[in-house]
């Protein structure tokens, strides 16, 4: 059902967790539907220093999650959201069908935490 | 590493007897039984066998009561479709609950597009159909009641007896689709006074494309399969003569055994239903605490989505099934774990352990030596994890 990869960073998803001092946090989904999402970042000069994420779903929604993560680390904020959904499932070996609409929401989550980062750095 | 299985209600083994029993019919037994030589005669005479073995599983009076199909869910069309179109000059009300097998839901649905009205008795919080529901429901248009004799998923016996009678009552034909409750515990269809049963044979360790519906010799049916007349004219078709021997020999093993067994797999669900609640808090029982299948146990973890649930148990061996979406075709979850009162995220976390004739003591001690690591570390990846819970 799952390709290798996906199921790896199932196995062994990376930056799971918090971050307490987050400079930006997005959360997307819902657990009524199944999959919901935090994504945290820290950005340094302009540049996304540490993320770490926490999901409640299936193996394709915390591996994606995970994906994710590796993804956008030490990226510039343009070049993560940049990062789209089909990034994220390409990455993992593909994804099944079904779960390319509900689980693959991590991009969503790290383009939220961007932009409340932005939205928190605007107000200051 | 050794494999653990406990999802025998979504596919079981033939039992090695049954095989034993099957295996001539495949090859020097080819005989079809409609011929008159002794080839043909053998067949047939192996068939009315396997038919009397079945019938006296569920307590019926005659083997012609019988009639094989492919399985449950041709048993459940024949049932519900034969009997709608046979008798819809008398009336077009169809009677079912809100908690039965897919197979139900669907062929009302389309019996329902064909002008038959049908509705759906709820269920309480344990899924029990409540009797006096279906006599609020019942009319003098009713022609057909469907319950279940006992839920696969959360395992609640249903009190079809009183059902049954309320049909009755009300002149309509009374089905009930026993794929879960046959073998593990007694059906009796005349006690019960059922007009239609349906049957599968796998969830008796015999062999899967083969099942029956026990039609009650007064009942009026339309057959759905036109064909060369074979079974009363109600399912016509060449029989499947290895299959349906090996759904005789399997209801034969079932009705000598059931009573050990049953006893058996109620003490393994139980030490397992035990071990699970005292290391994992925020987990729940599904369905009924005491009418419920010797076999079964539906539990809900809070916090936490099933199919991970299920990757990280297969990753250790262990078979399992899940309420969630995410492992169904419609993405949504469990229509019986809706049906009971569980919120969505409730029935996402929910897992199935139905066990079979080839569990033992082994298997449950290795489910609890890894399930509560397993939820410790999912509920630490989860946002809904409250703080507490997260060390």
């Amino acid at each position: 059902m799952y390709s290798e990869e996906v199921m790896d960073h199932f196995r062994n998803p990376r930056n799971v967790g918090e971050i307490p001092d987050a400079d930006g946090v997005g959360t997307v989904g819902n657990p009524v539907c199944g999959d919901m999402m935090t994504v945290y970042i820290k950005v340094q000069d302009n540049r996304i220093a540490d993320i770490k994420f926490k999901t409640f779903g299936c193996g394709a929604a915390v591996a994606t999650s995970s994906m994710v993560t590796e993804l956008a680390k030490g990226k510039t904020l343009e070049e993560a959201v940049k990062i789209t959904r089909s990034d994220v499932a390409e990455h993992l070996g593909g994804l099944p069908p079904i779960k390319m609409h509900c689980s693959n929401l991590a991009a969503n989550a790290l383009h939220s935490a961007i932009e409340d980062y932005l939205k928190r750095k605007g107000s200051k | 590493m050794k494999r653990v299985y406990f999802d025998y209600q979504a596919g079981s083994p033939v039992d090695s007897r049954v095989f034993e029993a099957m295996t001539p019919y495949f090859g020097i037994m080819f005989g079809n039984p409609s011929s008159t030589h002794g080839l043909g005669q053998e067949a047939k005479t192996a068939i009315e066998d396997a038919r009397m073995k079945v019938a006296s599983l569920i307590g019926a009076r005659k083997k012609e009561e019988i009639i094989f199909t492919s399985g449950a869910t041709e048993s459940n069309n024949l049932a519900l479709i034969g009997t709608a179109q046979r008798n819809k000059e008398k009336g077009d009300g169809i009677v079912t609950s809100t908690i039965e097998h897919i197979s139900i839901l669907n062929i009302c649905k389309y019996l329902a597009r064909q002008g038959f009205k049908v509705k759906h008795v709820p269920v309480d919080s344990y899924g029990l159909v409540d009797p006096t529901s279906v006599e609020k429901t019942i009319s003098e248009k009713t022609i057909l009641v469907s319950i279940m004799h006992a839920n696969g998923e959360i395992g609640t016996i249903e009190p079809i007896a009183e059902i049954g009678r309320i049909a009755h009552a009300h002149g309509a034909a009374f089905h009930v689709d026993a794929v879960a409750a046959a073998g593990k515990i007694p059906v009796d269809v005349v006690g019960d006074k059922i007009d239609l049963l349906s049957l599968s044979s796998n969830d008796l360790y015999g062999p899967k494309g083969v099942g029956a519906l026990y039609v009650n010799e007064g009942t009026r049916m339309a057959p759905i399969l036109i064909g060369g007349g074979q079974e009363r004219g109600l399912r016509s078709g060449t029989e499947n003569v290895p299959a349906i021997i090996g759904m005789g020999r399997a209801a034969e093993i079932a009705a000598q055994e059931m009573g050990d067994e049953s006893a058996r797999l109620a003490r393994l669900r139980d030490r397992l239903h035990a071990g699970i609640a005292k290391e994992i808090p925020y987990s729940y029982l599904n369905g009924h605490p005491a009418a419920r299948l010797p076999n079964n146990l539906s539990m809900r973890f809070s916090y936490i989505e099933g199919e991970s649930l299920v990757l990280s148990l297969d990753m250790e061996g262990i078979a399992v099934s899940s309420g969630s979406a995410c492992s169904s075709k419609t993405l949504e979850p469990s229509h019986v774990l809706r049906a009971i009162g569980l919120a969505h995220q409730e029935a996402h976390g929910s897992l199935l352990f139905s066990l079979g004739r080839w569990n033992s003591d082994d298997d449950v001690d290795q489910v609890l030596s890894v399930l509560p690591s397993i939820v410790g570390r999912l509920r630490r990846m989860s946002p809904l994890t409250p703080k507490d819970l997260q060390v």
